[in-house]
């Protein structure tokens, strides 16, 4: 404790501190930043591994022989669902209970808040069809799950079909210890939502569904299957869930280990492995890998129908079958003994999957960054932050070098200064919750007087109250308490400082990707506003870098590293189909993003851009 | 002065009647670091419908309360809203003029050392004026009446607050001088939880200091002062004892509230140190640590009021501190109680070393709390170390704040005496050094 009681040591370490401030929030800057492109460098890695015994240790044998009948299951199942337009409820309920499972339905609906256009679809109605293996080993207690969803058109038939010949031939075993669940759900996420809500007896996003007639034990696990064509060139894993949250590490472990020993071409994020990590071009396409993992996670949407089991404390995964013009094509029966590898081993657990890592990203699908060597990225820029305000502290402390006048001016300004920082923090809120409630209220009013869609009108709304914001809040302090004094803006800037520091640490916590994006634009700006910069220059900086721009060059970075670049017109379309996405996400599936932003980042902003303009 | 007390305090009751009409109240009331097992409301009801089914409340284990609350809400259930606003608004009052009375003691005192020329010559600028002095009895019931931790200890029906009323008359009735209800309300507040017991030091200290009884062990009129306090004060705690026995016709409540309180059966994760280190510890060490945390609460009362036998109001803070930190089942309405003080304390913000710090601390410690609540629960990802992490970081905060302003205090007072501006012996500038 000598550093925090000796006056003589605190105050030369204070006078380092404030004095070399600026380059050291610098190099803090750079250090992060560098720090966070490391990540994916593969000597900074570390290997995967299976930490679970019961998973590990143990030898599974697979069998399933019937992969060519499982895709004839398949396009029967697609001449039903033309025939009825729809979900072949009657065909799916017949055909499982043909295979011996116990067959249940669930019947639910769901307005949305407005239309989504994206997926074309307003007034939702729908019906999941699930059937239950029991196990005949051990208590029902505890279940598996397998889903596929039945998506429209033509895409996913071979997925159902696969779906009910793993099934048939499951049926047939005798080794189970956990019942399987085997999941169709129609409209995919709202449906998975309505069946999850349904097997939990909750109901979070005000959903109508009919309960669940049939239940299993607990869930353990899930696997979400995506399949369109009859033989694939590889498998992709997808990991990203609802509010950024990923299942165990081992539940991909299990993936990886189960690709290698079949001999399946594995993908992440749709990029294969390369063993050239010393090359420049292998350590680009690592970070390619990764930076797509953190947008996807900072996204805070489910990336695939698994996402929204991770919300129940449930581990899930989607694998996709992808068929590209590769040579070496995998086909149906292979598939099948993969998935029954992996249930096989997944029935082996004897506790809940919390032996590896929650927090983590992949730079490969052999190779991951845990929290303990990401989290000093972030911290890093955190600390600016904190450097900032102990510097704002120590000049609000020290009291101005007059004597006699000084201890006057002080003492008056101290009185409004409260005042002078609670309307900017009052007012800035208020202009957060207007974004976050005005534009779902007002689409029918603005629909009504512009010539728009209910969708556009939605985002619309949204871009103009934002917009609004910037005009509204620079001028309330002076309507208030005549002329802003220097005092004022550092304590406003002191609390908004510390108010962002919290804001983003705690958004790291849960959202790690979604937390460095929003810390890598917020914290340059928090870092050198004042009233005193050029007033045009900064003020364009800090539009560039205010939450709505972060997301546009998201928009536009993402596609880039999907390799499908768009031009500035399609990137913009694609920007406000981005913003309904979000706020169609938080009614639909509570995803925090949308009111994250729009009641905390954005006010937190505002606070800076008020004190620029501080007068 | 009337006036602006009024006006904050239809504010504060405007806010916890919004909030109790919000949906957020079924959000606060489970919240960990607002109510513990012993102060659920939850736990109440069940108590009030065991009690009208004819079994005694304390059967099954989920009732912890003591027989004189749930006889309170026996009659107020229907108005319990209303209670818990009152009693907020009362200790809100009584810490009001509590320090009103105080300031001018403090003022009084001053005085006369400045008459007597006690003061050095260069300790001018640390006399307090009457101009600095005023608005503190307003902050102080502001800062009881609007901190965030009171607001969320109310709304969500935590008896804390009721605790924290009885604790609030007790300190008034002190400084007033009121011997009698004085122990009345001592014993009240110990009857509640039992560590107020250990303020009973510095209400005899102020008592004495009050009526000119010197603190000497070898005079009779200090021992006769003792005896009547103590007669007067278990006394009455042998009523109520014996009230709540009648009321209920059984001891059941005994082991129910203190056995409760102080063998902590319950590892329900609260803000506090035990429930963690219980939780993870070998049986059969148990016991011995359950003493040494106990004893680690009433321990503090002897040093501190051996350091501080001229200041009793400033021992009391000290004592609540020390209460809400190492009790058994703290919670944040305790906290609320002795934060309230700090603006008494404002003159001594000059001293203080570590408050940036702390206060940062202690800021994002309670944003961290529902989001490693929310990991470790809900999301399964985290675990009960990153939540113990912060609570234990947290606690180490409020050391750090309680220990900061015990120190600022006693460099005041050692400048009153020696000087503003210490010279070495070779005549250099000298700074004090905590070591």
């Amino acid at each position: 404790m000598g550093l925090l009681s000796d006056p003589n040591r605190r105050r030369a370490l204070i006078s380092l501190l404030t004095r070399l401030n600026a380059p050291i929030c610098v190099v803090c800057y750079m250090a992060g930043v560098a720090w966070f492109m490391g990540l994916a460098f593969e000597p900074f890695t570390l290997r995967t591994y299976m930490s679970e015994n019961a998973m590990g240790s143990t030898m599974v044998e697979e069998r399933f022989p019937a992969g060519e009948r499982a895709l004839a299951t398949g396009r029967e199942f697609s001449a039903h669902k033309k025939k009825t337009g729809g979900m072949p409820v009657d065909w799916l309920v017949k055909t499982m209970k043909d295979r011996g499972l116990e067959v249940f339905t669930q019947s639910f609906s769901r307005t949305l808040p407005f239309p989504d256009e994206n997926k074309e679809r307003y007034m939702v109605k729908g019906t999941n069809v699930y059937g239950i293996l029991r196990a005949p080993r051990a208590p029902r207690t505890e279940a598996l799950v397998l889903s596929a969803p039945c998506t429209p058109g033509d895409n996913n038939n071979q997925a159902v079909g696969l779906l009910l010949g793993l099934a048939q031939y499951f049926r047939n075993q005798i080794y189970w210890a956990k019942d399987i669940i085997f999941l169709v759900n129609e409209h995919d996420l709202i449906g998975m939502q309505a069946w999850l809500e349904g097997y939990h007896h909750t109901n979070t996003t005000g959903m109508d569904w009919s309960p669940l007639q049939g239940r299993a034990g607990s869930i353990q696990a899930a696997l979400t299957l995506e399949l369109s064509s009859d033989v694939v060139t590889s498998l992709d894993l997808v990991l990203e869930g609802l509010n950024g949250q990923l299942p165990n590490l081992d539940l991909a472990n299990l993936f990886y280990a189960f690709c290698q020993k079949i001999g399946v071409l594995c993908t992440i994020q749709g990029k294969l492995q390369r063993n050239d990590w010393d090359s420049v071009s292998g350590y680009s396409h690592a970070v390619q890998t990764m930076m797509l993992m953190v947008m996807k996670q900072a996204s805070g949407r489910p990336w695939g129908d698994h996402g929204l089991f991770l919300r129940y404390h449930i581990e899930a995964a989607t694998v996709k079958g992808i068929n590209s013009f590769r040579q070496y094509k995998t086909d149906a029966t292979t598939i099948g003994r993969l998935l029954e590898g992996m249930y096989r081993k997944l029935n082996n657990l004897l506790e809940r999957l919390h032996q590896s890592y929650f927090f983590y990203l992949m730079p490969s699908l052999s190779h991951f960054v845990s929290i303990g060597y990401y989290m000093p990225a972030f911290g890093l820029l955190a600390v600016i932050l904190l450097l900032r305000a102990l510097d704002l502290w120590v000049q609000l402390s020290t009291p101005p070098p007059r004597t006699e006048d000084g201890i006057a001016e002080t003492e008056e300004v101290s009185s409004p200064s409260v005042l002078s920082v609670l309307t900017p923090l009052v007012i800035s809120h208020l202009t957060g919750a207007a974004l976050y409630t005005l534009p779902i209220h007002f689409q029918e009013m603005a629909v009504e007087h512009f010539p728009v869609s209910e969708t556009e009108a939605v985002v619309l709304t949204a871009i103009a109250v934002y917009t609004a914001g910037l005009a509204l809040p620079h001028n309330t302090h002076r309507l208030l308490s005549g002329e802003g004094t220097e005092q004022g803006w550092r304590v406003l800037k002191l609390v908004a400082v510390l108010y962002l520091a919290v804001l983003l640490g705690c958004t790291a916590l849960i959202n790690f990707s979604l937390g460095f994006i929003l810390a890598l634009n917020l914290v340059p700006v928090a870092a050198f506003i004042t009233p005193h910069v050029p007033k045009v220059l900064s003020a364009f900086i800090l539009v560039i870098l205010s939450p709505a721009f972060t997301l546009l060059f998201s928009v536009f970075f993402y596609q880039e590293l999907v390799e499908v670049p768009v031009s500035f017109q399609d990137g913009w379309m694609l920007y406000l189909s981005v913003i309904s996405q979000g706020i169609l996400d938080h009614s639909l599936y509570g995803s925090l993003v949308y009111p994250l932003i729009a009641l905390l980042v954005y006010p937190c902003w505002l606070l800076f851009w008020n004190i620029l303009f501080w007068k | 002065m009337a006036a602006p007390l009024t006006l904050l305090l239809i504010v504060a009751v405007t806010i916890r009647a919004a909030l109790y009409r919000s949906s957020l109240v079924d959000l606060i009331s489970e919240r960990v670091e607002v109510v513990s097992p012993l102060t659920a409301w939850k736990r109440v009801i069940e108590g009030l419908a065991l009690l009208d089914l004819g079994v005694s409340p304390y059967s099954g284990d989920v009732f912890h309360e003591t027989p004189l609350i749930i006889y309170l809400f026996h009659f107020l259930v229907d108005y319990a809203e209303i209670t818990f606003m009152l009693a907020d608004v009362i200790t809100a009052v009584a810490l009001y003029l509590a320090v009103k009375d105080y300031n001018k003691q403090v003022f009084r005192k001053q005085k006369f050392a400045l008459e007597a020329d006690r003061y050095p010559l260069d300790c001018l600028e640390l006399i307090r004026s009457p101009r600095e002095m005023y608005y503190i009895p307003l902050k102080v019931a502001m800062f009881y009446l609007l901190n965030p931790f009171t607001i969320l200890s109310c709304v969500a029906k935590s008896t804390c607050g009721l605790t924290n009323c009885v604790i609030g008359l007790f300190i008034l009735c002190t400084i007033k001088g009121n011997v009698l209800l004085s122990a009345i309300f001592l014993s009240l507040a110990t009857y509640q939880s039992i560590y107020p017991l250990t303020l009973c030091a510095p209400a005899l200290l102020y008592l004495m200091q009050r009526q000119y009884i010197p603190v000497n062990f070898r005079r009779v009129s200090f021992w006769w002062f003792i005896a009547q306090y103590a007669f007067m004060y278990l006394g009455s705690l042998f009523v109520i004892v014996c009230l709540s026995f009648f009321l209920l016709g059984s001891w059941d409540y005994l082991p129910s509230v203190y056995g409760f309180i102080l063998s902590v059966p319950d590892l329900t994760p609260n803000i506090g140190l035990f429930w963690y280190f219980f939780a993870e510890m070998f049986e059969h060490f148990r016991l011995f640590f359950l003493c040494v945390f106990q004893i680690n609460v009433f321990f503090y009362t002897i040093p501190l009021s051996i350091k501080l036998k001229e200041h009793p109001v400033f021992l009391i803070f000290m004592q609540l501190a020390v209460i809400s930190i190492f009790k058994s089942y703290p919670t944040v309405g305790d906290i609320a109680l002795y934060m309230a003080f700090l603006p008494v304390w404002s003159h001594l913000h000059r001293f203080l070393r570590n408050i940036f710090l702390v206060s940062c601390v202690l800021l994002a410690c309670s944003a961290l709390f529902p989001v490693l609540w929310h990991l470790w629960i809900y999301a399964g990802s985290a675990n009960s170390n990153f939540y113990y992490a912060i609570t234990l970081l947290f606690n180490v905060a409020q050391i750090l704040l309680v220990s900061d302003y015990f120190y600022a205090f006693l460099r005041r007072e050692h400048h009153l005496t020696y000087g503003l501006y210490l010279k070495r012996k070779d005549g250099s500038e000298a700074t004090l050094v905590l070591k």
